[in-house]
């Protein structure tokens, strides 16, 4: 008896001297970034183009790439994933296609991302001449991000009882009108989550991206919003640099005499976009769900 | 209530889940209005027979059906059926309730504005009438909008059987409509049920056996996939014609 006891007491010990130790890593990764990075942002940092050799530049174009990016990259791979997702939830056999399917999935989201970005380096941008572009790099994002959103997605929709869609059923609705009209929206709040977790992880991706948006961002003229034009913020075969790669390149060949305050403010601006994508997703699950389940 | 008019009829009913026989040549019919209980241990196959008649196996992967069914001499498992027309016509109530995650007024009407019901006016009479019928409008006729979840399970019973009742079906199956229920719960249901034998034809599976001798009209006895017995429910309770039904009820086995 004061055996178990004791090895309990051992047990829980130990689970708690690691789960300070991967609080505290966490807490000092993070409070090093931003004590270091958030003494040079300013908003003369934020809204001024980067500089290649003089010291002054800032980081607007980056931060816009980055999420203009993230929105590209959610348009394409959000459409797909439902459909995925809803597919093998709702309307897949259990056969041996099905499981080789999930398998295929499985892979793909196991793949390392620098591995993709050269697989679409290779396809879009020397194959099929799409050069250093948003779009190749909204591609190789689809890739890295499609399979852990088609995951989550059907994870959502098996959350929901069984019980709603024999409910539809038993009501006269088709299969697939109980599926949208019922259990997506008591699915949304897990797949809102999901996609806003998806879109932190897509936001600081790096590797994915430099053979294929590019590593340098030619300054655009934000009064340009002719989709097609060269200058314009929004073309989509401009290359463009984001705020992840732009640490990287900064750190890597950065020779303007303020590479060091430069990452430093750009890594910053990196983690706390991250912070609010996450924080937001709680927020936003917890919101919705509660205004789908309880009282109006 | 007229025990010879025929709703619904099955004929030699055999159901497999892949190479298991669940059932195993049922032959039963069901008079038009009154409650009649299925009743047997669990396993048996009532609700695995029930839900063949409004077709909700057939998502299930693996199973064959055989036999002959008819609802009002309409072959329910006809490849031409319009199965949401059927299943308008024969409703179900679920063991666990299962209300939408809408408001209360949503979950009622929403067969009717599936089928294309826009008319306001309409749907507020429906509602009120279903959830009147269905013993809960003096409860809830304050909060319409109130999210269904909110209810307590017997409520949300109630929002499901109001559901069903509002698209007007000719016939209810209940899948153990009370036993994730309260007594006090279950004694407004079984009420209920009461006020509709008159206008409906309710077919419920239960392993309650006084729920079935106090409200049903006609009961069937299922063992182990076959149906043992079924006749008046009063016959069956005070003098069934086989041993097994009458080792059933008075507790030997199940």
């Amino acid at each position: 008896m004061k055996n178990t006891k004791f090895q309990n007491n051992v047990a829980m010990a130990i689970i708690k001297l690691i789960a300070a130790m991967v609080v505290l890593i966490l807490v000092f990764l993070l409070g090093k970034i931003l004590i270091s990075g958030v003494p040079h942002i300013s908003w003369k940092f934020l809204v001024t183009p980067s500089k290649a050799f003089t010291a002054g530049g800032g980081i607007s174009v980056q931060i816009f790439n980055s999420f203009y990016l993230l929105i590209l990259t959610l348009l394409i791979s959000f459409p797909i994933s439902l459909g995925a997702g809803i597919y093998l939830a709702k309307y897949a056999a259990k056969n041996k296609i099905t499981s080789l399917i999930r398998m295929v999935i499985e892979i793909l989201s196991s793949l390392p991302s620098v591995v993709v970005g050269l697989f679409v380096f290779l396809v879009c941008v020397v194959q099929m001449q799409i050069g250093f572009s948003i779009l190749a790099g909204a591609i190789a994002l689809t890739f890295f991000n499609l399979p852990l959103l088609t995951r989550n997605i059907e994870e959502s929709i098996k959350a929901v009882p069984n019980l709603q869609l024999e409910g539809g059923l038993a009501l006269g609705l088709s299969k697939w009108k109980t599926i949208t009209k019922i259990i997506l929206p008591e699915a949304l709040p897990g797949i809102i989550t999901g996609v806003i977790l998806s879109a932190g992880r897509v936001f600081g991706e790096a590797a994915a991206l430099i053979y294929t948006a590019g590593q340098s961002a030619p300054a655009v003229d934000f009064t340009n919003w002719n989709i097609f034009d060269e200058t314009s913020p929004l073309n989509l075969m401009r290359p463009a640099e984001t705020l992840a790669v732009h640490i990287w390149k900064i750190n890597s060949e950065g020779i303007m005499p303020d590479a060091n305050a430069i990452s430093a403010g750009t890594s910053a601006v990196l983690i706390i976009a991250i912070l609010i994508f996450n924080l937001s997703a709680r927020y936003l699950g917890n919101y919705l769900y509660r205004k789908l389940t309880s009282a109006r | 209530m007229n025990f010879m008019e025929k709703i619904i009829t099955t004929k030699d009913v055999h159901l497999y889940y892949g190479s298991k026989e669940a059932l195993k040549g049922i032959t039963l019919d069901f008079p038009d209005k009154g409650i009649h209980a299925l009743i047997g241990p669990s396993g048996c196959g009532k609700s695995t027979y029930l839900r063949t008649l409004n077709r909700m196996n057939d998502m299930i992967e693996n199973v064959k059906i055989e036999g002959e069914f008819k609802f009002k001499n309409q072959d329910i498992y006809d490849e031409k059926i319009d199965l949401v027309e059927l299943r308008k016509k024969i409703g179900m109530v679920f063991q666990q309730p299962n209300p939408f995650p809408f408001s209360i007024y949503d979950n009622v009407t929403y067969g009717l504005r599936m089928a294309g019901i826009k008319d306001k006016r309409i749907l507020d009479e429906k509602v009120e009438t279903s959830l009147k019928q269905a013993a809960i409008w003096e409860e809830v006729k304050d909060n319409l909008n109130k999210n269904a979840l909110a209810l307590s399970g017997g409520q949300q019973q109630r929002i499901c059987i109001a559901r069903v009742l509002a698209v007007a079906p000719e016939v209810i199956l209940l899948d153990e409509p009370t036993s994730a229920l309260d007594p006090i719960s279950t004694e407004k249901i079984e009420e209920m049920l009461l006020t509709l034998r008159d206008n409906y034809t309710c077919i419920m599976v239960t392993h309650n056996m006084q729920q079935a001798s106090r409200i049903s009209d006609t009961t069937s006895f299922f063992l182990s996939g076959n149906l043992v017995e079924s006749n008046k429910t009063k016959k069956i309770f005070l003098n069934p014609d086989k041993e097994q039904t009458a080792d059933y009820l008075s507790g030997k086995f199940g």
